[in-house]
């Protein structure tokens, strides 16, 4: 896990959420990661908005796009939406 | 010490003490589902929004399912909520019990103690309330009316204290106590207002690093019993046990409370025993029956048997060592349960007390009494036998049956 694990007489009832879900890495569920060929790429960006946990960002320094493995659950949406199947999954 | 405060007596079936409590306990939300022999709470409570002498938001859901997470979400918002249900209603609910109690939310409800089908049958036993034992909720049983009244008032008590924080039901007996009219001394509206207060709330940890009351509010956003994998669900489930140990001393202090402004007391809050001090041989039960018992008891001791009855009155949590206490030295003790557990060798009261027992340093036979279900009276005989049959074992020495039925057919 992401953090050192309270007890039970630590953690507030009701299982309410003491820390925000960014800081909550569910990026290591994945056993897929996606692997970009960069000859492929067209920069359409359709990936950034099908990624259903908003895990590909556009970064504009760079001018291309970035996966936030912290967060990618490597469930290959954006592989299969890819109009030049430019983003393959490869095993972790 | 507070001096008893002057009462008026009304008279009022159990039904109709429970729906006055209710009334004087300035109960924000009520969701509810009308079903028999509990429907007199949810009618009568209905004419006092009607009649605008409550300020009460009423919403009558499409079934009883959707009432106690009508109540679950009311009571997140901090509103003070009641229901009421029984039988086949309160086993709609099942899954929300489960909900309920695992987000602490306080919400009190009587259940009017009803058979389940099939075959259908809409009278008195304690399958209803049994079947849910380890839902999580705090569960009393009332002997009476008068303890139905006064047990409403100490659960919105019990069940909001920060120490516990845990859904309670309260438990009367279908029609022996919901239809039954008898005689019962009100507390006065302002007595009954001081005495139940202002929702309290535990402080909790959240998101944004705030400690925040445990409430649902836009300035302090907050996640209620969201998802929790296998590295934390164990935890919040051992933080319930904490609270339901917690509830042993509280439901005591709410019972002392309320005794001291009503002059009512039912044993110590948890049990209430009868002549058990010196006794021999003793019934342990819950509910109604007790009241019929403590006839048969009084009758016994002019024989010169040393008879006695230990009623439990706090069922959720299970007093163990108060139990274990008040029968290890006794020679030997009936278990009546209203309920079966099938194919569970006796029935749940039967085992829990049996349980309780084990570690006693001096056992008494314990037996077990299937008795009443689907409304079937028991009469003072069919109790007398009981303790004539304790009295056998006694002489004998042996147990015939472990598991018996009362007033059956064979």
């Amino acid at each position: 896990m992401t953090s050192v694990e309270k007890s039970w007489k630590e953690v507030s009832p009701a299982g309410v959420c003491w820390k925000s879900s960014t800081t909550y890495l569910t990026g290591d569920w994945k056993t897929f990661k996606p692997v970009k060929d960069e000859t492929k790429c067209t920069k359409c960006l359709l990936c950034t908005l099908f990624c259903p946990d908003g895990a590909i960002h556009w970064i504009s320094e760079k001018g291309d796009i970035e996966f936030d493995l912290n967060f990618c659950k490597g469930c290959g949406i954006c592989a299969n939406e890819c109009p030049t199947k430019a983003i393959v999954m490869k095993i972790e | 010490m507070k001096t008893v405060v002057k009462q008026e007596v009304h008279g009022l079936n159990g039904d109709e003490a429970v729906a006055l409590a209710a009334k004087q306990s300035d109960v924000d939300v009520v969701a509810a589902y009308p079903i028999t022999p509990q429907t007199i709470i949810v009618e009568k409570f209905s004419e006092y929004v009607s009649n605008g002498e409550v300020e009460t938001e009423y919403i009558c859901t499409e079934s009883e399912h959707s009432a106690m997470a009508a109540c679950l979400a009311a009571s997140a918002t901090g509103a003070r909520v009641f229901t009421a249900t029984a039988s086949a209603g309160l086993a709609l609910m099942h899954e929300m019990l489960f909900v309920t109690s695992g987000c602490r939310a306080p919400v009190v409800m009587a259940v009017a103690n009803r058979a389940l089908s099939a075959p259908i049958n809409i009278h008195g036993d304690h399958s209803d309330a049994m079947a849910e034992r380890d839902s999580g909720w705090i569960q009393l049983y009332a002997e009476n009316a008068q303890e139905v009244y006064d047990s409403v008032l100490q659960a919105f008590r019990i069940a909001e204290h920060v120490d516990v924080q845990l859904p309670i039901m309260i438990g009367l007996d279908g029609f022996t106590l919901s239809h039954t009219l008898e005689n019962v001394q009100t507390l006065p509206d302002d007595v009954v207002k001081k005495f139940v207060g202002t929702r309290q709330f535990p402080v909790v940890l959240t998101h944004e690093g705030k400690t925040v009351p445990y409430k649902l509010d836009p300035d302090n956003p907050m996640t209620m019993g969201p998802l929790a994998l296998p590295n934390y669900y164990f935890e919040f489930k051992r933080q319930q046990e904490e609270a339901m140990k917690n509830a042993f001393k509280v439901i005591k202090e709410m019972h002392e409370e309320c005794g001291q402004i009503s002059g009512r007391h039912y044993g110590d809050g948890l049990l209430d025993p009868y002549k058990l001090e010196d006794a021999e041989i003793a019934i342990v039960c819950l509910g109604s029956t007790a009241g019929t018992v403590k006839t048969v008891v009084d009758e016994l001791r002019t024989e010169g048997i040393k008879a006695g009855l230990l009623r439990i009155r706090a069922y959720r949590p299970f007093p163990a060592e108060e139990i274990a206490k008040a029968l290890g030295k006794l020679k030997a003790v009936a278990v009546m349960d209203r309920s079966m557990s099938f194919g569970g060798n006796g029935g749940a009261v039967f085992h829990e007390v049996r349980h309780a027992l084990y570690d006693s340093p001096a056992r008494p036979y314990v037996v077990n009494y299937i008795y009443g279900l689907g409304g079937r009276d028991t009469s003072p005989s069919q109790l007398r036998k009981i303790y004539q049959d304790l009295q056998k074992i006694l002489h004998t020495k042996h147990i015939d049956d472990l598991i018996r039925y009362v007033g059956l057919r064979d």
